[in-house]
């Protein structure tokens, strides 16, 4: 008998004093919790989302349009020495137009070997969605966003939020926006332990500065 | 240098024994009376931050129950789902099986070095020497894994397994053991979290970059798409789940939530009561593998559906509400007993409240600290107040105890068995039978009173034998002149004014 | 209304002051307690190490004896959280061992009507201030079972910052467990022990004179151990801080 036949089986001798209930798993399981924690106007859940994001040491800029985020994503790869940045293969172009020669881009390429990403400065991207209440961007892989590994690699993330159309109250409104087919990464912040003493402590493995960028006028 | 963690759960000592050692090294106590008191007040106000938390937590226990109740259904979805999503799906009845799949696919790749992220499930089976035996090594790359791996000690914290260790000895840890394993320790290290941190990251950077193979647990496991979850806070585990080419994921078939819907509850729920944060810094899903033209992480993805004891404890109508936990941490950082004890006394990867009701199901009742787990608490409930899926642990204790000094029937490896009293509770046996006869009688009652009262000056403050456990270090209260009873009656309840 | 004392086996052994407190208070009060005498224990000490079988016969012996009583006080959150939480669970057991209904109907009769003498007094009788006048300073510590399986909350507290004369300062790490456990103060002695001594020292630290609780077998624990640390504090139980009044001051 296989492994799998064993465990089946044993299942189903455990669940012997279980009756069999045919209702539809939805009607099964009232959710009685909040879609979104209190009401707040598209403006302050933006504005949450800034106060959040900066509680957990990420960098927050707004910008209100691509001339001006084209100014600052320059300047901050400027103001890190930066000498090469990751580009995902769909970014706006315009929003490193004003970012200058001597800053190498690095196409996301599946060819790229981890030890060669890891020799580039920054990357920047846009994002799926962002989540107000608990400070956090979900990118899904998009042309905007790339490869998940070029958003870990570098030390230094810039990513994109256009607000308010991507951005969301709550995590239940996150959820229901995304696609599991697609590849997720959920930041919150930069990198960090609660290893020693459990006290938290940013910057471990991924990036440890994360900017970014809130475009719109919201 | 071996790759193994230098402790053993074979042969330990029952709980009290080890925790009397541990209640005596007082740095030990000051590093997890730190580190509990810190995360306890953080968890508090991360809770309270939410208004519908009694609503969360009620919906991740049915999400939880509901699974559980049709988990032969849903183990059979996620197999479908898992594989035609490019996944390929393996099955392991216990920890020997499941070791005997992973070293197998390890040795298919040619590669002799895996990365792993933090899994409750692979420190469970013993992978990482399972896989040593096979001429694999298995770097760690969570940093409180790291500082036990290079310690050559045991996880004794599910979330934090070093937090029996304060900065100082991480230090030592890192100045020490690194130049063993890979890259050394920056000269001159201090013992600042920050400088340890960054040391973690220079000397894991190169065992990422060039990682063929990496291995993780999950935390969820949704049915109907086939995702699979891991939340963390470093990045190790983005690196171990994106860089390699092959992904070996080790899954506790509990970890399954039916529908994709069902995490926007436990992302609420788990961060919180973990970390105390409203959300971990990283957390990844993934769906299989993706197409090759836009492929992004592994190529090939193996799943492990791991049972070990999960079935035999799903069969126990009491017990089987543990198989919802989340593996928080919640309850360890709240429990008095944990704190004090330390997780090294629960003998098991899985220690504290959770553990003691966790461990005795998955390996059964038969070894000694398994048999004195279920009786390491003083039922004071603060695990269950604050377990995010409502876990009644105090509850599975005491049916637990009822196993172990009563005996009863069992399920173990799928066959019902009848299990004997354990030993050297015989005494306690005759003790409680007696106790039973008596208070049945107040007759009897009154009687053994009046003895007590009549000698009670001859009573000591401390007592021989088996009293000595409680008077070694509290004094006995004095023995009234007359009990209660035999003042209301000779007093008429006090109404003849008589004192 | 018929009110019944449920003093516990450990009270009526060891604390009958405690018992004579109770009356006392709620004579006071204008209720007539009586106290029936084929009341034993509870069965708590049974089922959770492990012996429900022998609680069943003391828990079926409490059902009896307190049938005819509206109201049944008990001076203990533990013993009261044993009759509340745990004889509904005893019965549900018995159901699903194929033993039928009859445990649990013998239970349910007592269950709703077994208070913990706080929420007695605050909850059927509506009083904060019981007339109580006791000159010293106090620390309360909230027991497990009390606090977190009959869900107390501030109703202990109430009552004492009624009290003529106290004056209530806070427990540092209040809500964490004395370490008593019932056998698990000797079946793990040394944690119990350490949690024990760590409560001490926290109530030490507050200056009070009396450190109060609604439940003597955690203040047996702690008693004990105060004495044997010679800390000069007394372990006093809220139902005899409460029948204190100036005529009849507790001494």
């Amino acid at each position: 008998m296989s492994d799998r036949d064993v465990i089946l089986g044993r299942v189903r001798r455990a669940l012997a004093d279980v009756t069999p209930d045919g209702t539809p798993y939805e009607a099964a399981l009232p959710r009685d919790y909040l879609r979104e924690h209190g009401e707040r106007s598209l403006a302050r859940t933006v504005e949450l989302l800034a106060e959040n994001l900066a509680d957990y040491r990420a960098l927050v800029h707004r910008c209100a349009g691509v001339p001006e985020l084209s100014a600052l994503i320059a300047g901050l790869l400027a103001g890190r020495g930066a000498r090469s940045v990751l580009v995902p293969p769909g970014l706006d172009g315009a929003w490193l137009a004003d970012t200058g020669a001597e800053v190498t881009r690095v196409a996301d390429e599946a060819a790229s070997t981890a030890a060669e990403l890891d020799r580039v400065d920054s990357v920047v991207t846009g994002c799926a969605v962002a989540v107000a209440e608990t400070g956090t961007l979900v990118l899904d892989g998009s042309p905007d966003q790339g490869r998940r590994r070029i958003t870990l690699i570098p030390d230094h993330h810039i990513c994109v939020v256009r607000v308010p159309e991507q951005v969301v109250g709550s995590v239940p409104q996150a959820v229901a926006r995304l696609d599991p087919r697609r590849p997720l990464t959920w930041i919150s912040g930069p990198s960090a332990t609660s290893d020693i003493e459990l006290n938290r402590v940013e910057g471990v493995h991924g990036p440890r500065t994360l900017e970014v960028v809130l475009l719109g006028d919201a | 240098m071996s790759g193994t963690s230098g402790g053993t759960y074979l042969g330990m000592p029952a709980f009290p024994e080890a925790a009397h050692d541990a209640v005596r090294d007082t740095t030990l106590r000051g590093n997890l009376r730190h580190a509990t008191h810190t995360i306890r007040a953080k968890r508090a106000h991360a809770v309270a931050e939410v208004s519908d938390w009694a609503e969360l937590r009620e919906a991740g226990k049915r999400i939880k129950d509901h699974t559980l109740r049709h988990l032969d259904r849903y183990l059979v979805q996620v197999e479908e789902t898992v594989t035609a999503a490019g996944g390929t799906v393996h099955w392991a009845a216990d920890a020997e099986e499941a070791n005997r799949i992973v070293a197998g696919l390890v040795r298919e790749t040619g590669e002799s070095e895996v990365v792993k992220v933090k899994s409750m499930a692979t420190q469970e089976i013993g992978l990482n020497e399972a896989l040593e035996a096979e001429g694999i090594r298995a770097y760690e790359t969570d940093l409180a894994e790291l500082i036990v791996q290079l310690g050559k000690d045991r996880p004794s914290h599910i979330l934090v397994p070093a937090i029996h260790r304060n900065r100082g000895e991480i230090r030592e840890i890192f100045a020490r053991e690194m130049s063993e394993w890979g890259r050394p320790a920056p000269e001159g290290l201090t013992d600042s979290p920050a400088e340890l941190a960054e040391a973690a990251r220079l000397h894991l950077r190169e065992k990422f970059l060039r990682a063929k193979v990496g291995i993780s647990g999950a935390n969820f496991v949704v049915a109907e798409t086939g995702t699979l979850v891991v939340v963390e806070s470093e990045g190790n585990g983005r690196m171990c789940l994106t860089l390699p080419e092959t992904l070996i994921s080790v899954v506790g078939i509990e970890k399954i939530v039916p529908t994709w819907r069902d995490l926007e509850v436990f992302l609420q729920t788990l961060p919180r009561s973990s970390t105390a944060e409203r959300m971990n810094p990283y957390t990844s899903m993934w769906t299989g593998t993706s197409d090759s033209d836009r492929a992004d992480g592994p190529r090939t993805f193996h799943l492990v559906l791991l049972d070990n004891g999960r079935t035999d404890t799903l069969a126990d109508e009491v017990g089987r509400q543990a198989l919802r936990c989340i593996r928080c941490s919640a309850c360890l950082n709240v429990c008095p007993v944990y704190e004090r004890a330390g997780g090294h006394a629960y003998g098991s990867v899985y220690p504290g409240p959770i553990g003691a009701i966790l461990s005795p199901q998955l390996r059964g009742t038969g070894s000694e600290i398994d048999a004195s787990l279920p009786y390491a608490s003083s039922l004071c409930g603060a695990c269950y107040e604050v377990c995010p899926v409502a876990i009644d642990i105090p509850e599975v204790l005491v049916h637990l105890r009822e196993r172990v000094a009563q005996g009863g029937t069992a399920t173990r490896e799928g066959a019902k068995v009848v299990l004997r009293p354990a030993k050297g509770h015989a005494a306690e046996r005759a003790a409680m039978r007696a106790a039973r006869w008596a208070f049945g009688r107040p007759g009897a009652l009154r009687a053994g009173q009046r003895l007590a009262s009549r000698t009670r000056r001859l009573h000591p403050r401390t007592l021989p034998g088996p009293g000595r456990a409680w008077s070694e270090s509290r004094d006995l209260p004095p023995v009234p002149a007359e009990p209660f009873r035999d003042w209301w009656r000779r007093t008429n309840g006090g109404e003849d004014g008589a004192k | 209304m018929r009110v019944a004392l449920f003093l516990t086996c450990v009270n009526d052994t060891l604390y009958p002051d405690t018992g004579r407190a109770v009356v006392k208070l709620l004579r006071r009060l204008g209720v007539e307690v009586d106290f029936p005498a084929g009341q034993t224990c509870c069965g708590q000490a049974h089922y959770n190490t492990g012996y429900r079988h022998e609680a069943e016969p003391l828990a079926r012996r409490y059902a009896e004896v307190f049938a005819d009583y509206d109201a049944i006080v008990t001076p203990s959150g533990s013993c009261g959280a044993m009759v509340r939480e745990l004889y509904p669970r005893m019965g549900e057991r018995a159901r699903a061992e194929g033993r039928g209904d009859t445990l649990a109907r013998t239970l349910a009769p007592v269950v709703p009507r077994t208070y913990e003498l706080s929420e007695f007094l605050v909850d059927v009788l509506g009083v904060s201030d019981v007339g109580a006048f006791y000159p010293h300073t106090v620390t309360y510590h909230p027991t497990c079972h009390g606090l977190r399986a009959l869900g107390l909350g501030d109703r202990p507290l109430r009552l004492l910052r009624a009290v003529k004369g106290l004056e209530l300062v806070e427990l540092p790490g209040a809500e964490e467990c004395c370490g008593f456990g019932g056998t698990f103060a000797v079946k793990n002695a040394d944690v119990s022990t350490a949690m024990g001594v760590d409560k001490v020292r926290n109530a030490e630290a507050t200056g009070a004179d009396a450190l109060c609780a609604a439940d003597n077998s955690c203040l047996m624990h702690l008693g004990g151990t105060m004495s044997r640390l010679k800390v000069d504090m007394r372990p006093v139980h809220l139902a005899e801080i409460l029948a204190s009044t100036e005529e009849e001051p507790l001494v």
